[in-house]
């Protein structure tokens, strides 16, 4: 195939590695980060952490693949990413380290402070990603000093510009809503009202920032150049979602309400890779110095490789995952039988 | 301090932690499907209650296993840019794979095991810790198909502009003699960390007489057979792969034996203080001929030394210091070997009892099988440090220095780096600690009762 073929479908994949990881870890972080609000009792904060026990880890492997593959396919794109984004990525590990082992670690010992302890630590190591992922994402579409040879210029603080942090709290906010809206789903009984209660309230600052956001959007990035005052169908489609979900709420009908955050999310991220494409990272510095998919790409060779690895093995992860949500299907009730 | 050294302290820290945890999970789950699937097939409760009890052991180990290696993906674009823009075209891939074909696997089905004890058929719920163990098993031949590219680099060419490597053959990439020898050395590691992990804590539980002596008898005594086939694979694996070394890394061989000289037949040294500045011996025992048959089966062949290869090297190479830290390097070499063939004898005396089923020791026995865990731990980390240090001043052998593969000081100051690592350090010693309280705690606690086991782990 063509090299520039090859470079397509690989910013599409990469694209939706970080679609599904943002769908799936969006309502895990959701889930960490109303715990410690929502579970009144340490029997609630469990019946909380099995609702996404046996996903969670799955749904980081997104994001962990997602890496593998920036680097397989878009190596300059990995390097000045991570080594321009350092300290917010070093936050990022730290808090996915204490996420990950919390989960483990946290009924081990039937210490009531060592549970607190532990359950603060799945908040913060769920609430600090949430808003750093938004973080990243806002600096990548609206560009960042970047010189000619895509090494990043900037400081830490250059990241944290208000456009950013809104960012941030807008994805922080969307994950919250997606969180309650899944707990709404996968638990009965009183969690099941309460995350209702939790995810109504949550829903009006998720809406009203991310149409900050989407306003903020025209004024910083080139979206409007780009995409025009009428942006398309996919944009418009996540802001329709977003809408949707308080009447789903209203409705009870936790199943569609949770079709409609993961759409809002899934189509917001969509708009944002189409914002870039075909670049990667936008050099603030001068357009010309941007990263894109042709200067920051692999070799036909091994885009190729990769695409024969992906086509074998995606769906047959995708077909296990699936089988996972079906196997764990049923809500979590106060008379489940708990696996701690 | 410089970028360069502050990046090379963070790596060696963070992958020496990370492979703290890496051995015992790869060793471990593969016991714990043998003792799942021993469960299916008698139906006696203690094989359940054994797979719950080290499966709760195998979880805690495998969190800290996992967490830490997360880093391991993002560092390489963290400090290592240059390096990630040099080599991406070829190391990413199998990073990229070991994600889509392992990492999905093992973080999938280890959700369903923990999870779906009363969701699935016994037979279904132990093959889904089978496919754990061997996803394990397959992640760590993936980033030891990368890890041999830095070693011994195949199936590439160098780009037009001389600016990075670029693959030409997937299949060499795989195929590389180097992941051949360095899989199974690592694999084996894997195994015999768990089993003198299951060793240690059987043998505290047969010494204090806990309650279910006889599940502790059946973890020892499978745990005896462990040890002694891990470690014979280990010295096996590990004995091919440094005649394969000779071929490919002649001068990691010479910094491991300090053979300054080359040697025909080679001798080997058994305790040698050295002078790295002038590259000389101050003091050192060797044994005539050993180093060559080691080498070639055969007591003659030559075996060449640091002075021969450096120049060899400058010839090639360009004006430089080929030599690797001969220190470190020898001394690691000393400690792997020196704590492999210790594990190999405390594997054998522990065999010739257990095997004709006696659990009484000497007290002097007991004491060193007890304390033997640390052995694997000690040979698993001095073996990486051998591999990576021997390699210096190389980050991919031949192709790119090490000092050229860091991220720009103007992109990553080294104040950034002092961060991280702090950072690091804090939240790795509160892994540490906590990681060696539960798994104490969970060994000390011996097996959940049968009636009850349901929902423990």
């Amino acid at each position: 195939m063509e090299l520039e073929t090859l470079q397509i479908i690989w910013f599409i994949l990469v694209a939706v590695l970080f679609t599904g990881f943002f769908i799936l870890e969006g309502f895990d972080y959701g889930v960490g980060i109303l715990l410690p609000f929502i579970g009144r009792d340490d029997k609630e904060r469990r019946m909380l952490i099995n609702t996404i026990g046996p996903f969670w880890d799955g749904n980081e492997v997104w994001l962990i693949t997602a890496g593998g593959a920036m680097f397989a396919a878009f190596p300059e794109w990995y390097a000045t990413l991570f080594s321009g984004f350092y300290p917010a990525l070093i936050l990022m590990l730290v808090a996915l380290i204490l996420r990950g082992v919390a989960f483990e670690f946290r009924s081990k010992s039937e210490n009531p402070a060592w549970r607190n302890a532990w359950d603060w630590a799945i908040f913060i190591g769920s609430a600090l990603p949430a808003i750093l992922w938004g973080v990243a994402l806002a600096n990548i579409i609206r560009g960042v000093p970047i010189d000619q040879d895509m090494n990043y210029t900037g400081g830490f603080f250059t990241l944290l510009n208000p456009y950013a942090l809104l960012c941030g709290i807008a994805t922080l906010s969307i994950f919250t809503l997606h969180g309650a809206v899944f707990l709404n789903l996968k638990t009965g009984g009183n969690l099941q009202e309460r995350s209702l209660g939790t995810a109504k309230k949550a829903w009006l600052p998720a809406a009203l920032l991310s149409l900050l956001f989407m306003f903020f959007t025209y004024a910083e990035t080139d979206l409007y150049e780009r995409l025009g005052v009428n942006p398309g169908i996919i944009p418009t489609f996540s802001v329709i979602a977003l809408v949707a979900v308080i009447f789903m709420l209203n409705a009870k009908s936790s199943g569609w309400a949770f079709i409609m955050t993961t759409l809002a999310i899934g189509l917001s991220t969509i708009t944002i890779f189409l914002e870039l494409f075909p670049r990667v990272m936008v050099s603030s510095t001068n357009p010309e110095w941007s990263l894109t998919i042709y200067n920051a790409s692999s070799s036909a060779y091994t885009l190729g490789i990769m695409s024969i690895v992906a086509l074998l093995f995606v769906p047959l992860v995708l077909a296990y995952q699936i089988w996972t949500y079906w196997i764990f299907r049923k809500r979590i009730t106060a008379d489940s039988e708990l696996e701690y | 301090m410089d970028v360069l050294l502050l990046a090379r302290l963070q790596f060696a820290l963070t992958s020496v932690f990370h492979f703290f945890f890496v051995p015992l999970t790869l060793g471990l789950s593969l016991f714990v499907a043998i003792l799942e699937t021993a469960y299916v097939r008698t139906g006696n409760e203690t094989y359940k209650r054994l797979t719950k009890f080290w499966g709760n052991i195998f979880l805690i180990n495998f969190a800290v296993g996992v967490v830490t290696g997360i880093v391991m993906e993002f560092q390489f674009g963290l400090n290592w840019s240059e390096y990630s823009r040099f080599v991406g075209d070829i190391f990413g891939v199998p990073l990229a794979i070991e994600a889509l074909l392992a990492f999905f696997l093992e973080s999938t089905f280890l959700g369903i095991w923990v999870f779906g004890w009363d969701k699935l058929s016994k037979p279904l719920h132990a093959a889904t810790i089978w496919i754990v163990a061997i996803a394990s098993n397959l992640s760590a031949l993936w980033i030891l198909v990368a890890n041999s590219f830095m070693q011994s680099p195949v199936g590439y060419r160098m780009s037009e502009d001389g600016s990075r490597a670029e693959m030409v053959d997937f299949w060499a990439l795989l195929f590389n003699p180097h992941v051949w020898v360095q899989f199974p050395h690592v694999v084996a590691g894997g195994l015999t960390t768990g089993a003198f992990v299951i060793v240690a804590i059987s043998i505290w539980h047969l010494l204090k007489k806990t309650p279910d002596q006889e599940a502790f008898r059946i973890s020892l005594k499978f745990g005896a057979i462990y040890a002694f086939v891990g470690t014979m694979l280990v010295i096996l694996a590990g004995h091919t792969q440094m005649q394969e070394l000779l071929k490919t890394q002649p001068m990691k061989v010479a910094a491991a034996e300090a053979l300054w000289e080359s040697e025909d037949p080679a001798s080997m040294s058994l305790f040698t203080i050295g002078n790295e500045e002038e590259l000389r011996d101050v003091f050192a025992i060797k044994v005539p001929g050993l180093l060559s048959f080691l080498a070639y089966n055969k007591f003659e062949g030559e075996v060449r030394g640091i002075k021969e290869l450096q120049t060899e090297y400058e010839e090639t190479y360009g004006p430089g210091d080929y030599i690797p830290p001969v220190a470190i390097s020898y001394w690691s070499f000393r400690m792997m070997v020196g704590a492999g063939t210790l594990m190999l004898g405390i594997a054998v005396l522990l065999l010739f009892y257990v095997l004709r089923n006696r659990y009484e020791f000497p007290s002097w026995a007991s004491k060193l099988m007890l304390w033997s865990f640390l052995l694997p731990y000690l040979a698993n980390s001095t073996g990486w440090i051998l591999a990576e240090i021997g390699r210096q001043p190389w980050i991919v052998f031949g192709l790119l220095k090490t000092e050229d593969a860091v991220t720009p000081a103007s992109v990553v100051s080294s104040g950034e780096i002092i961060f991280s690592m702090a950072a690091f350090l804090g939240i790795y010693a509160l892994l540490a600690v906590t990681d060696i309280f539960l798994i104490r705690k969970s060994a000390i606690a011996g097996l959940a009762p049968a009636e009850s086991t349901e929902g423990r782990v």
